[in-house]
């Protein structure tokens, strides 16, 4: 690290700091719906970056209409973007649930292979649809740009409001799992499936709405995914074993670690990144937490369980 | 006598789905294919390996290895290595400004051989690192993961993200690995040009014969005593290890040997497509390996190997003639396989193949003249356990 002064190195943790703060927002919305359908109904969904990958395309949709038919509505089309994303990949994991993931419940692994397939499906329909080029939305004018706290740091809009909409959407989701009447009821279908049938919850809507809600939170991650990059067929799969790592380091379960696990894995390999390739940065990240998986296999913040 | 035919041939059923394998692999196709598509069936026959790997760890172990792709590269690229070295003699990279070298390296102003680049230019180093570094690598993941009793969904995450980790690697460092392009433009293996028509015949049947070797091996590991432990444990691992057994050294064993007929597959891959490079080593190409597994039939060695040509098959002629096709079809194999035929081909065979050889033997008697009616032995429907 020699040949940088000391307020040098500041400015780039800084500067880095907050790039890895958008990384840490994309993962965080990614690994917050694999969270739940992972973590609470234990399905492999392989498919949960193309559920990204269909918010992200929404948004572009969105933003093509909008720039086409209404341009006057150009500044406030992200908002309303991100809530269609959201229900467009709510409606598709809802579906999704529907017709093939119901079936496999007992069979963890071999949702891994069907959610793959349908992965693969997805990623042709997308390339069917808009074409194998990389694309991006057109961004209001009040989310480019930068902010200069002093001379040497520049920390740019979008990622603030990414990380804005992150803490929206990780508050909603702890309400919802953990303050509300109906994420009692997925936490205790999780927890003991035929008691809870025993009791009068109807545990198969349960199941559908709550990988529709993992879906939609992903289609959010992908309307927010494309402020910080453009988007291609293939771009779902790219953050797809990231997302699981996040959800793993952080213990299946719990929410909490989640967080913790998404911000030290986006702030390690942005932070490193700067002092050497990228590639190399993912390999040590990653390795690293290979490493800390085979000593804590349960995750950084795993619930109490006997084995 | 018996011992070969019960343990090593399987049985009667056994015995003749192997004679029909060897037959279609050594004697039909190489009279009907020129030595093109030869030489791609050759190719199709190397991922057979790690398909009958994945029927070993997946199909008997009850354990998904994501991560068959990363043993299939270590031995692809141990043999690579070694081709590449004995292509790059100083006579033939005299124009690079570091002769005797591979000309990726002198690409990458790297002027002296790596150290781990310096025993592949022995040959019989070579053979033992194809054979033993993927095992060792195994040995390590396994002992790390089964002693810690991580299995199932956990492992197969992990070993992905292994694989995903190898792959960044290879092609992040370009200098010592030759990055994405991998490492092309092998021509010879002690003297011998690979690239002639012959060689790579010769290399098809090597490959026939030590895919059949391989399947025997698995099929005695699997009618043993250790075969019997190894299905206990994937269906109630904890009564298993009550009874005083250490589950996990099972499970690193089978771990191994998986990982060990990948490598294989991956060598006799870089000797007859004459190149190795990280899209052999990846997620997709692991999760393929699966797919072929399922599709033959995660519990049948045999079927591994037909699940793998039809697939390769299909992928070969569908993205030739409707490439934006493939995916889909490829998509909806997943799925159906899942949701349709968890057994795969060898399911179908066992469900329904009694239609074909009731009608074989309704032929033979006739022929014959005899009056048995049906034959009995071929109704019964076979237990799980049944090697077929």
């Amino acid at each position: 690290m020699d040949g940088y002064t000391y307020s040098e190195l500041g400015a780039i943790l800084a500067m880095q700091g907050f790039a890895g703060i958008s990384l840490f927002s994309v993962l965080l919305l990614m690994a917050l719906g694999l969270a739940i359908i992972f973590g609470q109904m234990g399905v492999i969904n392989m498919a949960h970056g193309e559920f990204m990958a269909v918010g992200a395309y929404t948004t572009y949709f969105l933003s093509y209409l909008t720039e086409t038919y209404f341009p006057a509505f150009m500044p406030y089309y992200f908002i309303f973007a991100i809530v269609v994303a959201f229900i467009v990949a709510g409606i598709l994991g809802y579906f999704a649930e529907f017709i093939l993931i119901r079936h496999l419940y007992a069979r963890p692994l071999d949702t891994l292979l069907a959610t793959w397939g349908l992965s693969l499906i997805m990623q042709q329909s997308f390339r069917s649809m808009f074409g194998a080029r990389e694309v991006s939305p057109t961004l209001p004018e009040w989310l480019m740009g930068a902010y200069q706290p002093t001379e040497m740091i520049d920390i740019p809009i979008n990622g603030m409001f990414v990380l804005g909409l992150t803490a929206v959407v990780t508050l909603g989701v702890f309400y919802l799992m953990f303050k509300s009447s109906w994420g009692l009821r997925v936490r205790a279908t999780t927890q003991n499936r035929v008691m809870s049938g025993a009791v009068g919850i109807n545990t198969k809507k349960v199941d559908r709405y709550t990988f529709a809600l993992g879906c939609g939170i992903a289609g959010i991650a992908g309307a927010a995914f494309t402020t910080i990059a453009s988007t291609g067929p293939t771009t779902g799969s790219l953050y797809i074993v990231d997302t699981f790592m996040v959800v793993v380091f952080g213990g299946a379960a719990s929410l909490f670690g989640t967080i913790a696990s998404a911000f030290s894995i986006a702030q390690a390999q942005s932070i490193m990144e700067f002092f050497m390739s990228g590639s190399m940065a993912k390999v040590y990240t990653l390795f690293a937490l290979v490493l800390i998986l085979m000593f804590r296999p349960e995750g950084l913040f795993a619930s109490k369980v006997r084995r | 006598m018996s011992f070969v035919y019960e343990k090593l041939m399987g049985g009667k059923q056994g015995m003749v789905g192997l004679i029909i394998l060897s037959a279609l692999i050594l004697v039909v196709f190489p009279m009907f294919l020129d030595s093109f598509r030869l030489n791609l069936l050759g190719k199709y026959l190397t991922y057979a390996f790690a398909a009958v790997s994945l029927v070993l760890i997946w199909g008997y172990g009850g354990t998904l290895s994501l991560g068959q792709g990363i043993f299939f590269g270590l031995g692809g690229y141990a043999m690579a290595m070694f081709l590449k070295l004995e292509a790059s003699s100083p006579e033939n990279t005299a124009i690079q400004s570091t002769p005797g070298i591979p000309d990726f390296m002198d690409w990458n102003q790297i002027t002296a051989l790596p150290w781990f680049w310096e025993p592949f230019s022995s040959f019989s180093f070579t053979i033992i690192a194809i054979l033993v570094v993927p095992t060792f690598f195994a040995f390590l993941i396994g002992s790390a993961m089964f002693k810690r009793r991580v299995g199932g969904v956990y492992f197969a995450i992990i070993t992905q993200v292994i694989s995903v980790i190898l792959t960044v690697l290879i092609v992040g460092q370009q200098g010592f690995t030759g990055g994405i392009n991998g490492i092309t433009d092998l021509r010879t293996l002690n003297g011998w040009d690979i690239t002639s028509d012959s060689a790579k015949n010769i290399f098809y049947y090597v490959n026939c014969v030590l895919l059949i070797g391989v399947i025997v091996l698995s099929r005695w590991v699997l009618t043993s005593k250790f075969g019997r432990l190894l299905l206990a444990i994937r269906d109630k691992e904890d009564r298993v290890r009550f009874s005083g057994y250490d589950v996990a050294n099972f499970k690193i064993f089978i771990f191994c040997l998986a990982a060990m007929i990948s490598a294989i597959g991956g060598a006799m891959f870089t000797l007859q497509v004459g190149f190795m490079s990280p899209s052999f080593v990846g997620i997709v190409p692991s999760i393929e390996m699966v797919i072929f597994a399922a599709v033959g039939g995660r519990m049948s060695l045999i079927g591994a190997v037909y699940g793998c040509l039809l697939i390769n098959f299909g992928k070969t002629v569908f993205s030739e003639s409707f490439p934006e096709l493939w995916l889909f079809l490829m998509g909806g194999l997943f799925i159906a396989v899942v949701m349709f035929f968890p057994n795969g081909l060898a399911g179908l065979w066992q469900d329904y193949g009694h239609y074909v050889t009731d009608r074989f033997t309704a032929i033979k008697n006739k022929i014959l003249n005899k009056s048995t009616p049906s034959n009995d032995s071929a109704k019964k429907t076979l237990p799980e356990t049944e090697l077929s």
